[in-house]
This record gives C-alpha cells, sequence and structure tokens, in this order.
C-alpha cells in the first residue's frame, strides 16, 4: 500500500476557503497534507479524520509558527504567501480565526498583497508597453487578472462587514 | 488611546484573562473556562488581538528569563482601566435589559 502521495492543483486566491475544505476531505479519506510546493501538495496516510487542515495568508514569521505550536497546530510549510497548519482532532477543535474581525483583517491581507503585485505589473506592463517591447501585454494582462481576484475578495469582505453590523 | 467604543469579547476576555501574567495558550484556557466552554479564541484572531493590544499599551510581553520562546503577557495600568470601563458599560447594559424585560414580562 502506498503512504505517500502528492497531487498537482491551480486553485484560485478567491478559492482559498475551497481549498482549505478540499484539504480536510482529503484527511477525511486518511491523507494528510505532509508539505507543500508550488501548486503541489504532498499527502502522507493517516486515519480518517486524524487531523484538522487550516491555511491563511500570512507574513513569514517563526514567531507565529511558534505560538502555533504552542497551541498544538503543527506547521506543514508554505506556498508563496500561504502556510499551511495541522492539528490532531484528538487535541481539541482547530480553527484560525474565531470572529468577524479578523476574518476581515485576513482578507486584507490578502488585498493589500493582490493590490502590491497588481500594481507592480501594472507599471512594468505599461513600461513594456511604451518601450514597444512587445511583451507589455503580458503583465497588462497580469495586472487586469489580479484586479479581478482583488474584486472577488473585496466581495467577501464586504458580505463580513453587513454581519459585523448585527455581530460581532 | 482610551476611546469610548465597546470592546469585542475576544478583546474583554483576553484584557480579563491578563490579569494574573499568562502565556497565549493560557490566555486560550482562561476565556473558555470563564465562559464555560463558549468562547474559544482561536490561535490567529489571539495572535493578531495580542499585538494590536502590545501596540496600544494595554498590555505588555514581560521579559522570558528562560530563553523560552513563549511570550509571558500581562495588563498594563491603562489597560486595567479600560477593563474597568468596559465592566460599568457592560453594567449598564445589563441593567437596563433586565428593568425593561421586567416590565414587560
Amino acid at each position: 500500500m502506498e503512504n505517500s502521495k502528492t497531487i498537482r492543483k491551480w486553485v484560485w486566491v478567491w478559492d482559498f476557503e475551497k481549498e482549505e475544505r478540499w484539504l480536510n476531505a482529503m484527511a477525511q479519506s486518511g491523507w494528510v497534507l505532509d508539505s507543500v510546493g508550488f501548486c503541489t501538495y504532498h499527502f502522507k496516510r493517516c486515519e480518517a479524520g486524524e487531523y484538522a487542515v487550516r491555511l491563511e495568508m500570512h507574513a513569514v514569521d517563526s514567531e507565529y509558527i511558534a505560538f502555533m505550536a504552542e497551541t498544538g497546530a503543527e506547521y506543514v510549510g508554505r506556498m508563496m504567501a500561504w502556510v499551511y497548519f495541522r492539528k490532531k482532532t484528538a487535541d481539541g477543535p482547530f480553527d484560525l480565526f474565531s470572529d468577524i474581525d479578523s476574518r476581515i483583517g485576513h482578507l486584507d491581507r490578502i488585498g493589500k498583497t493582490l493590490s502590491i503585485v497588481g500594481a507592480a505589473n501594472l507599471l512594468i506592463g505599461l513600461a513594456n508597453t511604451f518601450n514597444r517591447s512587445g511583451w507589455g501585454w503580458i503583465n497588462l494582462l497580469c495586472a487586469a487578472f489580479l484586479a479581478y481576484a482583488l474584486g472577488r475578495i473585496h466581495g467577501k469582505k464586504e458580505a463580513l462587514e453587513k454581519e459585523r453590523a448585527l455581530h460581532e | 488611546m482610551e476611546d469610548s467604543l465597546a470592546l469585542t469579547e475576544a478583546t474583554y476576555y483576553i484584557l480579563l484573562s491578563l490579569v494574573t501574567p499568562q502565556h497565549g495558550y493560557g490566555i486560550m484556557q482562561t476565556a473558555e473556562a470563564l465562559s464555560q466552554g463558549r468562547v474559544r479564541l482561536a490561535a490567529g484572531t489571539l495572535y493578531g488581538a495580542l499585538s494590536s493590544l502590545c501596540e496600544r499599551e494595554w498590555i505588555l510581553p514581560l521579559p522570558t528569563d528562560d530563553g523560552s520562546r513563549r511570550k509571558l503577557y500581562q495588563l498594563t495600568p491603562l489597560g486595567l482601566r479600560v477593563l474597568k470601563k468596559e465592566l460599568s458599560r457592560l453594567r449598564e447594559l445589563v441593567a437596563n435589559g433586565e428593568a425593561i424585560l421586567k416590565e414587560n414580562a
């Protein structure tokens, strides 16, 4: 019987919750995330439902990883700006955010990253277009795509802000 | 930086837990015990809240001597004032709620 497997998968940035649900469904079926690479997920065998998996966009921060370890969560790896954690379900419930404010804060972090990368692509794209290098359209396309992603994240944020008007 | 805005439930329980110095995990356990299991502070939420509370100087990290990376946090006198002010705001909410609902019972 195989004890590890690798799945290559592309995930859109606004689908991070869907990605997390998929990783938990994998853990439920006996495959827990063990490490990550660019669009690559490595799994190892576990008991069905032995682990819960969570991911978030977070700056490189060893203090945060130590803090998570203190609460029983194990750092699995980092893919671009995303960090992945897992925790044994026997050690209690595992969530990264427990109120609307911190969920909005997380969406703000994602939005900020998309804005910076999008603005950089826009500038490079414009510069290349004016220099007639011929490749500017690629950056402009990336910038347009990132603007779309930012819109999707903003939509999620607005939904949470509406809820916050009534609840915490 | 003492504003008159209401504290979030997370902030209130973090400040309350830190009347005696605690580590992050201790804060989670205290909040859960005080609320009889209702309030579970998630690690990411708590981590973010601790750094903003330190910035506001409502709490401060104590120097650790054992070389451990786990930080111990404590309420500052400013934090205590904020907590007391919130308590009187909560008393007002409860008193008004009880008075009006009793009349209409």
